[in-house]
């Protein structure tokens, strides 16, 4: 462990301080996380931590989240804590793979794993890379250090993570679900790295759920890169529920292959800021990716969904729904860029961001970027910000619902579209029942974890 | 029942009710008819407790209550029931949720016991059958995609859930078919009692052929400028506002 101490410029200390752990980063990490590190460092040194200048990060402003003194935690810390133990699943027909990721470490002694279908790999990123670098051929090959400082950030730090490797036509019928939590003595830096490979015809659900421990400082910096093969499919379901005074910013990579389909569905309820970068590249005919997203906010939370689909063959489906209810005095942000390149005819591009303002205070920013380059397509796009339409709320009232209980079914009204995606049962009970709460004002966690998780 | 007196309504600094007074006993049906833009609208709004409209003067009493103080869902709850000329689409929101929603939120206000899920589809069941509603219906979100005349069929279907002491129905026979029409009427004419009352919006002296009303009353020009007894409505149908515009020009 070592502590950022310098105060020079943001980006700057951080090269420094990487420059100074090298050492300890390089021990033990596969070489293809080596390999990146030299190009990553000077990535990240021409573009810097992003001010709001940035064109990408124009409605985020990373500065102050990388302003304190963080710790960083370079090796693995082997726990006498049996996280099997302390966590307990409390949804009762949830039924998943359950694994841990401590502070972006692959937890060694996750349990179940076992019950995997055969050829179902599931573990740590570092292992699997020195073990089976076979089975990364494409790593790095999608998150390029060169267009995002926060990837080349990643690729610096990276040494762990969970790696999942889906082999052809395996069908996992239970979801797996990977609990990422952040728990530390220190207010802490966190970097992950992923990796999935989904072979042809293989099919899979994943859920994930951020979760702090603490209320210590955290700002979490993750990579995920997301290979889905031919005819295969994957369910992606993001749940974000850090303290608000964390950071975090996710930027998942999914390249698609021929017929294969991928949903991904973020579901934010608290965190401090939280920004989703989410990069589709749809490389085979056929292929469909669906993107969905709610936030409910509050207080000065900021959540920035940052998209884009890029439609590289003809005959693509893509679409996305993304919808935020912001309260207070909280911000948020929806870039959702769609990019239909040349010869990608036949394209089905679709995409709406709508917004509920509850304050006059809350703020919400939106941009659609459109770059269409085939000449045979259907793209559309919408956004809407409002409030709540108040006539729809008198003629509930007039029915004798009372006030709150009108608002409440109203907001619920509004992410219905989004949660009715879910397609875990189970799932979709609970996140439901989170959402309800937390429009309602209380806490929507447990005790300890925030999805499906107590003590 | 209720009782509006002297009652001044504006809008945005418009006066569009100008010394309103009408007077419904238990057991009476009243009709309002006038051309339109007379403010029969704003009036069935106010009574249900709309915000956007501002009370300058007069006062209204329902049930011996000051109406005017309370809030919309309270007015509902003590019976007051307005069928709305525009319904409003709720995307979203379920109809069968909705309903049982605001079928239990008056339960609790009367002090009795909600009803569950199975208690409730029964309840359902039996006044759908009444108003002929189509089940398809309430498989929906609120009104969203209904057609007009489904809409208003809609409204008297809740009405039938809530059994309403006041109901009072805005154009409710505007865009109903024939059949759905007597459907309708039935349907009012069914949930009568000698303790309830309803006043009836309407354009058309044909509703009035189904549900008889004991007074019929026309508002023009945000004042009530005549009321009379059922023939007064036949006498409008025969003879336009003219006359009454005339009348009142007079005055
Ligand atoms: N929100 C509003 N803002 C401004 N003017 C309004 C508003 N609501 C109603 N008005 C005006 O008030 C007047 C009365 O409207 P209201 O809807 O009460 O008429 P009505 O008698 O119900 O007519 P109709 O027979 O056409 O239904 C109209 O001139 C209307 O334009
Ligand atoms: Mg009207």
């Amino acid at each position: 462990m070592s502590v950022i101490t310098e105060k020079a410029d943001l980006s700057l200390k951080y090269a420094a301080h990487y420059n100074e752990v090298k050492e300890s980063l390089r021990e033990g990490s596969p070489q293809i996380m080596n390999d990146l590190r030299g190009t990553a460092l000077q990535d990240f040194i021409r573009q810097g931590i992003p001010t709001r200048k940035v064109e990408n990060y124009k409605y985020t402003n990373l500065q102050p989240s990388f302003t304190p003194e963080y710790e960083f935690i370079h090796q693995r810390i082997t726990t006498e804590v049996d996280l099997n133990a302390i966590f307990r699943c409390d949804v009762p027909q949830l039924d998943t793979h359950l694994a841990f990721v401590s502070n972006g470490w692959f937890y060694e002694n996750n349990r179940q794993l076992s019950e995997l279908p055969e050829g179902v790999l599931l573990g740590s990123l570092e292992k699997m890379a020195t073990e089976q670098p076979g089975l990364l051929a494409k790593f790095a090959t999608l998150a390029s250090t060169a267009d995002d400082p926060m990837v080349a950030l990643n690729a610096l730090y990276a040494k762990d993570g969970y790696f999942l490797y889906v082999p052809r036509n395996a069908r996992v019928e239970k979801p797996i679900q990977l609990i990422n939590l952040l728990q530390s003595e220190n207010d802490t830096f966190v970097t992950q790295r992923n990796f999935i490979h989904i072979e042809e015809g293989a099919h899979v659900k994943l859920i994930l759920c951020d979760h702090t421990m603490n209320l210590n400082k955290y700002l979490s910096n993750s990579v995920t890169e997301i290979f889905v093969g031919q005819n295969a499919s994957l369910e992606y379901y993001a749940l974000q529920n850090h303290h608000n005074n964390s950071a975090s910013i996710n930027s998942v990579f999914i390249h698609q292959e021929r017929d294969s389909t991928a949903n991904t569905l973020y579901s934010t309820l608290h965190g401090g800021l939280i920004r989703n970068n989410l990069k589709f590249i749809l490389d085979g005919e056929n292929a469909e990716a669906n993107l969905y997203g709610m936030a409910f906010i509050d207080r000065q939370q900021h959540v920035d969904n940052f998209t884009q689909v890029i439609h590289a063959k003809p005959h693509c489906q893509s679409n996305q729904i993304y919808k935020n209810v912001l309260d207070d005095e909280s911000t948020g942000a929806f870039s959702g860029r769609i990019h239909v390149v040349r010869d990608a005819q036949k394209t089905n591009a679709f995409q709406r961001n709508n917004n509920l303002l509850l304050t006059d205070k809350a703020l919400m920013q939106t941009k659609p970027q459109l770059i269409i380059d085939a000449d045979d397509v259907k793209c559309s796009h919408g956004a809407t910000i409002g409030q709540i339409d108040e006539d729809a709320l008198f003629y509930l009232r007039a029915r004798g619902i009372e006030e709150k209980m009108a608002r409440l079914m109203m907001m619920n009204a509004f992410t219905h579209e989004v949660i009715q995606q879910v397609k875990v049962e189970p799932l979709r009970d609970r996140i439901d029942e989170l959402v309800d709460k937390r429009l309602r004002g209380e806490m929507a966690r447990c005790h300890d974890c925030a999805y499906n998780c107590e003590s | 029942m209720l009782s509006i007196k002297d009652l001044y309504v504006s809008i945005d600094g418009n006066e569009i009710l100008k010394g309103i007074n009408l007077e419904v006993k238990p057991g009476e049906i009243h009709a309002i008819m006038g051309p339109n833009g007379s403010g029969k609208s704003t009036l069935a709004n106010v009574l249900a407790g709309k915000e956007e409209f501002e009370v300058t003067q007069g006062e209204v009493t329902y049930m011996g209550e000051d109406l005017l103080e309370m809030a919309p869902e309270d007015r509902a709850t003590s019976g007051l029931f307005l069928s709305f000329q525009y319904p409003v689409e709720i995307p979203g929101v379920p109809m069968v949720n909705f309903l049982k929603t605001a079928v239990n939120q008056h339960r609790i206000a009367r002090g009795e016991k909600e009803l569950t899920a199975g208690e409730f589809l029964k309840l359902m069941r039996e006044k759908k059958e009444m108003i002929d509603m189509d089940t398809q219906l309430t498989n929906r979100s609120v009104n969203e995609g209904f057609s007009g005349g489904e809409k208003k069929k809609n409204e008297i279907f809740q009405m039938a859930l809530l059994e309403p002491k006041l109901a009072i129905l805005d154009e409710t026979d505007s865009g109903l078919d024939i059949d759905a029409l007597k459907t309708v009427a039935h349907g009012v004419n069914a949930l009568k009692t000698p303790n309830n009352a309803t006043i009836i919006i309407t354009h058309y002296q044909r509703l009035l052929d189904y549900i008889i009303p004991d007074h019929v009353h026309v508002l023009y020009k945000g004042r009530m400028v005549k009321s009379g007894g059922r023939e007064l409505a036949l006498e409008l149908e025969e003879k336009g506002y003219d006359w009454v515009k005339q009348e009142n020009a007079l005055q």
